[in-house]
């Protein structure tokens, strides 16, 4: 047996954790230096709002399509199982709560991550390898606050909105298959969520969704800005962007949840 | 004009640069050439302040480059254009918008002015009525040559040249070089070229540089070049072997 076998286990994960404690600190400098720019002028409305386009309003239809079966699953597992406890009147709220708590942002988040998310760090991917980041550098902008700040402002005014229409047209899926397909009570629907959602619900719903509008454009900005000078170098950013999105808005996704409640 | 004293870069782990010490004279057009690999584009990226060096300083005028940072680093670029290796075109931009980029970003000249200059710009480059197409509708001459339009645009004091006519036919590749000669000789910039294109750069260039082993092995006027005495530099120029053919 290798009598350094330990040593050199120690040694690897020395390695590791160094690599990944540098990484988090190059994540969290991008961040900050990031969000200074953001506050120096010029202000760069017109490229937010394009982003906003991109990152918004062209997510819509994938978000109302996840939305809409997401709403719809709840309604028909939920009629099911609400009704062997003869329950079938707290339905609505059980969709709601589910949905406005918990699904809507996660899963609109998710789905922004892979539609915008990807995108985002292959393009920014890509102007890194063909020097158009360089290039920018050369003519004195700086290419935080022009191509990365309005993606972030993009991400926070985006996903809440986002969110905001996942929450509604989820419940009105829950809606059409729990009362109209499988004939649950209309109105015990509607009461039961105008009894059960608290402000604190959408509150908590809200900076859910703002914070994974942060996440995910920041992860996958870093990871295009920071991408290895190939095409195999900029698949793996891209991959790791969307998983490492994916990961941080699951794990962030608790750790709020446990201080929300 | 630019000045590197004892420039050192390691990149991933190899010393590409060991010590470059090179004075580029005002107002006039030097060529920098070398093997491939040897950091030609790395040593041009010092020049602006992309790189920093790991040793050594890199002047431009009065001013350490490689010391600045900020606010005072855009400053000193502003002095600096770059037409860089794939001409870096903004993908999302036409070639009117690109040339006019660096114009409505840094001078905030009125829309009339900026039409004005660039459309000049892109008729001196052959590209007039081309205003209106995107970077992924051009061919490998015509994004040079936007490139081009792009870096004078801003009429800079120090234009650097980063293998201008790579991957293009040597008719094209002899249209760039004319058109960076000529620009060059009626603005006056002071000009940095890193090319291959030997002899061609011997006709073109005021001075020139080899970059061999992360130094510089011999820079001269560009007509003492050619007879310099140096065997590896005569080697790499194909004055040896020409001289052994006609012998």
């Amino acid at each position: 047996m290798d009598p350094f076998v330990l040593t050199r286990s120690l040694q690897r994960i020395g390695a590791v954790t160094l690599f990944l404690l540098g990484e988090m600190g190059r994540m969290v400098l991008f961040l900050l230096a990031t969000i200074g720019w953001l506050f120096r002028p010029p202000f760069r409305l017109f490229q937010v709002f394009k982003q906003v386009h991109f990152v918004g309003f062209k997510s819509t239809f994938v978000v109302v399509l996840t939305a809409a079966f997401t709403g719809m699953v709840l309604g028909l597992q939920g009629y099911y199982t609400l009704r062997k406890y003869g329950s079938e009147g707290a339905l609505g709220s059980a969709v709601a709560l589910s949905i406005i708590r918990e699904l809507g942002p996660v899963l609109a988040a998710l789905m922004v991550t892979a539609r915008a998310g990807s995108a985002m760090t292959a393009e920014i991917g890509i102007m890194r390898i063909t020097e158009q980041i360089d290039a920018m550098e050369t003519m004195a902008i700086n290419p935080l606050q022009y191509l990365i700040a309005p993606k972030i402002v993009a991400g926070l005014i985006s996903v809440p909105l986002l969110v905001a229409m996942f929450d509604v047209v989820g419940i009105v899926g829950g809606y059409l298959v729990g009362v109209d397909l499988l004939g649950g009570n209309p109105g015990s629907y509607w009461s039961s969520i105008e009894a059960a959602v608290e402000w604190k619900d959408v509150y908590g719903g809200i900076l859910k969704s703002i914070s994974f509008g942060l996440i995910v454009t920041w992860v996958c900005c870093y990871k295009g800005y920071f991408t290895r000078m190939s095409a195999e170098g900029l698949g793996a950013a891209t991959t790791e962007a969307v998983v490492l999105a994916s990961v941080l808005v699951l794990v962030w996704d608790y750790f709020l949840t446990s201080v929300l409640l | 004009m630019i000045k590197l004293v004892g420039v050192e870069k390691t990149l991933g782990g190899q010393k590409v640069l060991r010590g470059v010490t090179l004075s580029i004279p005002a107002g006039k057009l030097t060529t920098i050439i070398g093997p491939s690999g040897e950091g030609k584009s790395v040593l041009l990226k010092h020049m602006i302040g992309l790189m920093k060096p790991d040793r050594g300083e890199v002047w431009v005028g009065n001013e350490e480059i490689s010391r600045l940072r900020g606010e005072a680093l855009n400053t000193a670029r502003k002095r600096f254009s770059m037409l860089f290796q794939g001409a870096a075109l903004f993908d999302s931009l036409t070639v009117t918008d690109n040339v006019a980029f660096p114009l409505r970003e840094k001078l905030h000249l009125p829309e009339k002015e900026v039409a004005r200059r660039v459309g000049e710009r892109l008729e001196q480059v052959g590209l007039a009525g081309m205003g209106h197409k995107y970077p992924s509708e051009l061919s490998g001459g015509m994004k040079k040559r936007a490139g081009l339009a792009r870096a004078l645009v801003m009429e800079p004091e120090i234009v650097l040249f980063d293998e201008p006519t790579t991957g293009l036919d040597p008719l094209m590749a002899h249209t760039i070089h004319a058109l960076i000669s000529s620009t060059q000789r009626r603005f006056g910039f002071t000009a940095v070229m890193v090319s291959h294109e030997i002899p061609e750069v011997f006709l073109i260039s005021d001075w020139v540089a080899m970059l061999k082993s992360g130094r510089i092995a011999a820079m001269a006027p560009a007509a003492e070049f050619i007879n310099t005495t140096d065997p590896e530099v005569r080697e790499f120029i194909g004055v040896g072997a020409a001289a052994q053919r006609a012998g």
